[in-house]
């Protein structure tokens, strides 16, 4: 299975790519918010493909081994734990006051907490 | 004649350089954010390199690593996050 071999290898060379533009990202954006953003979105999206490249690479071992399964399991995992750690987090930066950036037009949370929608938490 | 090993190779050169900016965030970035931030993009580059050695070397129970240190990389991102918010 040489073409299976060469289509995982040539996806896991496009998920690293992602990863390197997150990395990119992260050394180039302004803000703690805005290298929040990139620095998620971009690598969930990198390290999906780079495992359905190894899935792929590997994918006449399936009759000795679960590849593809354990592959399915590490990428919903990180579908489901990538964009709450990185909404956790900014809101902690948010809620912190780690200053915005001078280019920020709009701030909702800001209008939400003047308005009393949303407390800030308290020191309990 | 490229061989697929080859592609896998280079793509493991380039997941490395990511990871080399990523520390250079980690080392100076000016807030606690950044740099949980950054330790968030080298574990999941690390994540990535360790599910490639695992096919190299043609062992299955390295993947199981990966999926555990994911998972505590997970816990961690969350307990520094409601840390710094005064909730623990």
């Amino acid at each position: 299975m040489e073409i299976m071999k060469l289509a995982g290898a040539v996806m896991l060379l496009m998920g690293s790519f992602s990863l390197l533009i997150s990395a990119i990202g992260l050394l180039r954006m302004p803000d703690v918010y805005n290298r929040v953003q990139t620095g998620t979105k971009a690598s969930t999206l990198g390290a999906i493909m780079a495992f359905i490249g190894v899935g792929l690479y590997k994918f006449d071992a399936w009759s000795d081994g679960n590849w593809i399964g354990r592959v399915l399991i590490l990428i919903i995992f990180i579908l489901l734990t990538n964009p709450v750690s990185s909404h956790v987090l900014m809101r902690a930066a948010y809620f912190m006051k780690v200053p915005l950036s001078k280019l920020t037009k709009v701030d909702k949370l800001k209008e939400d907490i003047d308005n009393n929608v949303i407390k800030e938490p308290s020191n309990e | 004649m490229i061989s697929p090993e080859m592609i896998v190779y280079i793509a493991v050169g380039v997941m490395t350089l990511a990871m080399l900016m990523a520390m250079v965030r980690f080392v100076k970035g000016p807030s606690v954010v950044d740099r949980v931030v950054a330790f968030d993009s080298l574990t999941i580059s690390s994540l990535v390199i360790i599910s490639v050695i695992a096919m190299l070397s043609n062992r299955m129970i390295y993947f199981d690593v990966a999926i555990v240190y994911g998972l505590l990389s997970f816990i961690g991102v969350i307990v520094v996050a409601k840390y710094i918010q005064k909730g623990l």
